[in-house]
């Protein structure tokens, strides 16, 4: 094994968390992810693999399902992002495209994003501060692409909670404006 | 302190007293009282001076649409100008001061300015401030700049802080009066969501003024209870204190909500407002109504004001202005005033009423067929100067003038997207247009439905049709029973006897002589009356006075008013913080900071960082001692041209691109070839814009058949990647290839110099082969480092030493770039910035995003012959445009002083030993520049004419603004390893 400590994309060996009133917004370090793009003429075929591997259907435009630890959810056309805890998943880019054997292109993706997970009564009234997300429309499962404070991000709803994917370089500016949110709603 | 002016009733809490000073003086109020009402209360009728005479100003409404009442409002940082005193919220504390005056408001010195009112009609700074010339500089534009604007600034930071917000609803409401509140309960009632919002801090609109029954109860006690039952319902949002400001694209509307401007201390970290984004499925504008006025000489006096503000101030606040008013009125709204102030026990001393059928009244004296054509009294009207029917005339002594002469629908949300509206004449007022973008629904007096019963019926008819566009259930609703009044109004727009000014637009002075002297001077259209006259171009945006103006001209020139036609109205409706329009966005979080993997270390050794678009870069590393940038600079590439340095390049873009097409792609994006690159080589790439300007350059390294990895230079990461995104969804969709940016996933870092190699070789795994045969220059594959982590390893150089890249997952970056910095010790690696890179590159001259300028071709970078012309790819048959390949075509080279000591700037021009220096003889420019330590001079990039052929030309180099002309020598873009040895051992 190697010898190299991975860092947290806050900077840190330890996540950061803080409360604010009655929200809690959470660094969730140490997330393996990998992005599946099925490749063109294999979309069903990449389908078919990669719900034998959830155990379940892909899930549809803004969705995402979870099995397990491993929760899977819509990217684009054909594409997914497959997201599953570092310590037991360090592997899954290599994993999957083993599995995948060509039917889609694979990157692994667990460097380039930040994982902040929010939870607490008043979501709704955090993200509508934060994006133009239909937030109180919004249920466990749905999955989706916005901006916060001009940053890229993903925003997946698991009901009492919701994890924010931001580029990781972006990292602190992305839980700056989260934590600026719930202070301004508490 | 007596509050003289209170009158019983009204809708104020007198359990709640509140202080409040204006102009240092401190005064009494309640609990619902606005600034204006409080300062009515206290027998103030001055509130401020005109802005270009200087004129006593009062208030002459009662809402937002107010043109004179403007004031200072808080102070120190907090002080915010051109506030309405008619929708300050009053509040214990509260500070205003008058604006627009030198000296105090009473004895303002620039008055002076009323007397010389000949000189400063409309459009007299076209006509003076021209002579003597000298004068505009130092004396015409100060003293213009000083008398020009309301209000001031404090010129602090504003300390408030403001949020964003987004809201999405099926159905938006403007407005919350009769109609507004009945199509927000119609709507609410089937289900669907709904926000209603107002620009008032109480709900209810005109039923909060006036004194009909709605059902049995007062009109405020109906909207009381209407709002309670829709704060009740959970489908809909009920915003108070929200000024809808703007309509927008596909239904978005800009909402700003006062949260705090009504305490008079900030929530500690709370916004003071939010903007708020407004999606909105379906909307029904049911903004109400403004009331004009009638122009007559003199008839901007403080006191006098819109009858319907009158009935406001005695209904809702309380309050009379003076406890004598005349009436000066067109239509039965006039009348309505002088019978709820009689009510109150205000004197009405006569109601003048231009109709000859004016209606007669026990209370009161109405004096039908007559007009108003005079005032008097300069700091508070004192008199009314009244012309009968039979042409005598007759001055009748009050405090107040109530004014009307008939509303105009609020159409301006209706033109935001450009709607025009139209005339209705039953009404003489303009309407919005039938059909409006979106399908934008309008209710209510907006839409010229004045009496109450109507707006109800108005608002409740277009809740259903908006629930049926949205596929929602229709309500059947019990409307209230109440007045139904039919419009009466004999249309009167401005009194013509008099030789004196008479006012239309009070904000920004403009009078009916001014209209005249536009028509007289050939500005006739409404948009040239509009700018010439500044009328309707104030704060105000002409709420109160562009029918006025509208009418004067239109019979000026003999048209009608709907032929003369409106101007449009622009967001936002009312003036708007600078602030709120910014958000969060601002100081250090203007923009997200991008951090490096290696950001962390890099701030603890003392790094300098540079700002590069979103990114903070380490510039250099100055080492203790040393004081100078130049010092870290030419250190740091002395000792990795000697032995070994590191620097984080991550930033530069990396773009993932698998597929079986993935080698047939790159071949279209670049525009040499790279079909036949090898797995595990890499090549350096150009990629051209569509009409053969050079775009961006980078490398793409083949790890496998069908994956590669590309990268660009930072500045360009992103637009490269739209473009290859571009070309495979738009140009080559049937390519089977598959892009995803990597650019953030993996840590990159440059390990460059003699002992690069040597570095390297104590962090990759043992199994791993980089000797020069195994992995020679421009190798790159998937390896292993430190027992067991995933890398990626580019024997690629932009120094032009030996050098590799190394890459690995970004959450690693930080313990690589510290393990590289430990075992690199033993070679004294030293870490090395963004300057120390750009003096190595430009030694070896590589081209960057300076010669890749967005004029520049591949010919003119040297690279002509990189187009093959084997295969088409984006750019390659517009390269070849003959005006890009002339003989003379700009070609790059290095640059150096002939005098060591001399500098050779870039930007600066290149132009013959002899001659003239002008644009015609232009032979080039100097693109990139630095001091070379391993040289002892300056050197440049640049472009020159027909360049290849000019090496060992002596040239000057000059920047004639600047003063420099530099003795230069054309040389080889190549000072440092021309033959390339350094990158190949």
């Amino acid at each position: 094994m190697h010898n190299l400590s991975p860092s947290t994309a806050l900077g840190g060996p330890d996540a950061l968390v803080e409360t604010i009133g009655n929200m809690t917004v959470s660094e969730v370090p140490f997330t393996a992810l990998a992005s599946v793009a099925a490749r063109l003429g294999t979309e069903a075929k990449t389908k078919t693999i990669l719900g034998a591997y959830l155990g379940q259907d892909t899930p549809a435009v803004n969705k995402l399902v979870q099995a397990d630890t491993v929760t899977c959810f819509w990217t684009g056309s054909d594409q997914w992002m497959i997201a599953a805890p570092m310590q037991t998943h360090e592997g899954i880019a290599s994993d999957l495209e083993a599995l995948l054997a060509g039917n889609a292109s694979l990157t692994e993706q667990s460097g380039g994003w930040g994982q902040f997970d929010v939870s607490g009564p008043m979501l709704e009234d955090m993200f509508e501060r934060l994006c133009a997300l239909p937030i109180r429309s919004m249920r466990s499962g749905d999955a989706n692409r916005t901006r916060i404070e001009q940053i890229g991000c993903f925003v997946l709803h698991f009901g009492d909670r919701v994890s924010v994917f931001g580029p990781r370089a972006s990292a602190a500016s992305l839980f700056h404006a989260l934590i600026t949110a719930a202070k301004s709603i508490a | 302190m007596t509050q003289v002016n209170r009158l019983s009733g009204g809708q104020i809490d007198r359990e709640k007293t509140l202080n409040f000073t204006f102009d240092g003086q401190t005064y009494l109020g309640h609990d619902g009282d606005t600034l204006a009402s409080a300062l009515l209360a206290n027998g103030v009728r001055l509130m401020g001076r005109s802005f270009k005479y200087h004129r006593p100003r009062g208030v002459l409404t009662a809402g937002s649409e107010e043109p004179n009442a403007l004031v200072e409002l808080r102070s120190g940082a907090y002080q915010e100008p051109n506030t309405r005193a008619t929708v300050a919220e009053l509040f214990d504390g509260l500070e205003a001061k008058s604006q627009n005056h030198l000296g105090s408001l009473k004895y303002d010195l620039l008055a002076i300015n009323d007397r010389f009112s000949n000189f400063l009609t409309a459009g007299f700074y076209y006509k003076t401030f021209m002579w003597p010339k000298a004068f505009w500089e130092k004396i015409y534009e100060p003293i213009i700049r000083r008398a020009a604007g309301l209000g001031s600034l404090s010129l602090l930071d504003d300390p408030d802080v403001y949020d964003k917000g987004f809201l999405h609803c099926d159905l938006l409401v403007v407005g919350s009066g009769p109609s507004g509140l009945m199509a927000a309960l119609t709507a609410a009632r089937s289900g669907g969501d709904v926000i209603i919002a107002d620009e008032d801090f109480v709900l209810g609109g005109r039923l909060n003024s006036e004194t009909f029954e709605v059902a049995t109860q007062s009109g405020s006690d109906w909207a009381t209870h209407a709002v309670a039952e829709l704060a009740s319902m959970p489908n809909v949002r009920v915003m108070a204190r929200t000024t809808i400001i703007g309509a927008f694209d596909h239904g978005i509307f800009g909402a700003v909500e006062r949260i705090s401007d009504h305490q008079a201390t900030p929530l500690d970290g709370k916004p003071r407002q939010i903007l708020w984004r407004i999606y909105s499925k379906q909307s029904i504008v049911a903004a109400g109504a403004h009331e004009r006025p009638i122009a007559f000489e003199n008839n901007d006096r403080p006191g006098i004001m819109l009858a319907s503000a009158m009935r406001s101030y005695a209904n809702r606040w309380a309050v009379t202005a003076d406890q004598t008013v005349v009436i000066f009125t067109n239509n039965t709204d006039g009348h309505r005033t002088a019978n709820d102030l009689t009510a109150k026990g205000v004197s009405i001393a006569a109601v003048v009423d231009t109709r000859a059928t004016a209606p007669t009244s026990d209370a009161f004296e109405v004096l039908a067929g007559a007009q108003i054509v005079d005032s008097k009294g300069r700091l508070g009207v004192t008199q009314a100067i009244v012309e009968l029917a039979d042409g005598s005339r007759r001055a009748i002594d009050c405090g107040a003038i109530g004014v009307s002469g008939g509303w105009n629908p609020n159409v301006h949300l209706t033109c935001h997207q450009r709607g025009r509206p139209t005339w209705r004449e039953n009404i003489a007022a303009f309407v919005p247009a039938s059909s409006l973008q979106n399908g934008m629904l309008v209710a209510g007096a907006a839409v010229g439905e004045f009496s109450t019963a109507s707006a109800f019926r108005s608002g409740a008819d277009q809740a259903n049709v908006a629930l049926q566009a949205l596929g929602l259930k229709p309500q059947s609703v019990e409307l209230p029973q109440t007045e139904d009044a039919p419009v009466s109004i004999t249309p009167f727009w401005y009194v013509k006897s008099g030789t004196g000014r008479a006012w239309i637009d009070q904000q920004n002075d403009v009078t009916v002589k001014d209209i005249k002297l536009s028509h007289q001077e050939g500005f006739i259209s409404v948009e040239h009356l509009k700018r010439y006259t500044t009328l309707g171009m104030a704060t105000d945006q002409g709420k109160t006075s562009n029918m006025g103006g509208l009418a004067v001209m239109a019979e000026m020139t003999g048209k009608t008013i709907p032929e003369t036609g409106t101007t449009i109205y622009r967001p936002p409706y009312t003036p708007t913080a600078i602030g709120v329009l910014a958000g969060r966005a601002r100081g250090m979080d203007f923009h997200p900071t991008r951090l490096t993997p290696s950001h962390k270390w890099a701030n603890e050794q003392g790094a300098v960082f540079v700002e590069v678009g979103n990114w903070m870069r380490a510039q250099w590393f100055p080492k203790a001692g040393e004081t100078h940038w130049r010092e870290s600079v030419d250190r740091e590439v002395l000792a990795t041209r000697s032995s070994v340095g590191v620097c984080d390049v991550t930033t530069l873009g990396k773009i993932d691109v698998q597929g079986a097409d993935a080698a047939d792609f790159l071949n279209k994006v670049y525009c040499n070839g790279f079909a036949k690159l090898a797995v595990g080589k890499t090549r350096y790439g150009l990629m051209l814009r569509e009409d053969g300007i050079a775009m961006d350059d980078g490398t793409a390294g083949r790890l496998a058949e069908d994956h590669f990895v590309v990268t660009t230079t930072t500045a360009n990461a992103l637009g490269v990647y739209r473009h290859m995104e571009f070309a495979h969804q738009c140009l080559f969709p049937d390519m089977d290839v598959q892009l995803i940016s990597t650019t953030e996933a993996w840590a990159q870092y440059a390990i460059a110099g003699p002992n690069s190699r040597n570095l390297l070789q104590k962090l990759v795994d043992d199994d791993v082969d980089i000797s020069n045969d195994a992995f020679p220059f421009m190798a790159c594959g998937k390896i292993t480092v430190c027992g067991g982590l995933r890398a990626r390893l580019f024997r690629i150089s932009f120094s032009g030493e030996l050098a590799y890249e190394i890459a690995v997952p970004a959450h690693y970056g930080d313990a690589m770039m510290r393990k590289i910095i430990e075992v690199g010790a033993e070679f004294d690696v030293v870490p090395y910035g963004t300057e120390a890179l750009g003096v190595m590159r430009i030694e070896k001259g590589h081209a960057a995003g300076n010669e890749l300028n967005g004029t520049t071709t591949a010919v003119n970078l040297g690279m002509g012959r990189m187009v093959s012309k084997k295969k088409d790819s984006i750019g390659s048959t517009l390269s070849e445009r003959p005006g890009l390949n002339t003989a003379d075509a700009l070609v790059q080279v290095g640059i150096k002083p002939v005098d060591p000591k001399d500098p050779v700037p870039a930007g600066a021009h290149l132009m013959n030993a002899d001659g003239p220096v002008d644009a015609a003889n232009d032979q080039g420019y100097a693109t990139s520049a630095c001091y070379s330590p391993n040289l002892g001079h300056h050197i440049a990039l640049g472009f020159l004419k027909d360049g290849a052929n000019r090496k060992g030309e002596r040239m000057r180099l000059v920047s004639p603004l600047t003063g420099i002309e530099t003795n230069v020598e054309i040389v080889s873009a190549h000072f440092v390893d021309p033959e390339g040895d350094r990158l190949r051992a």
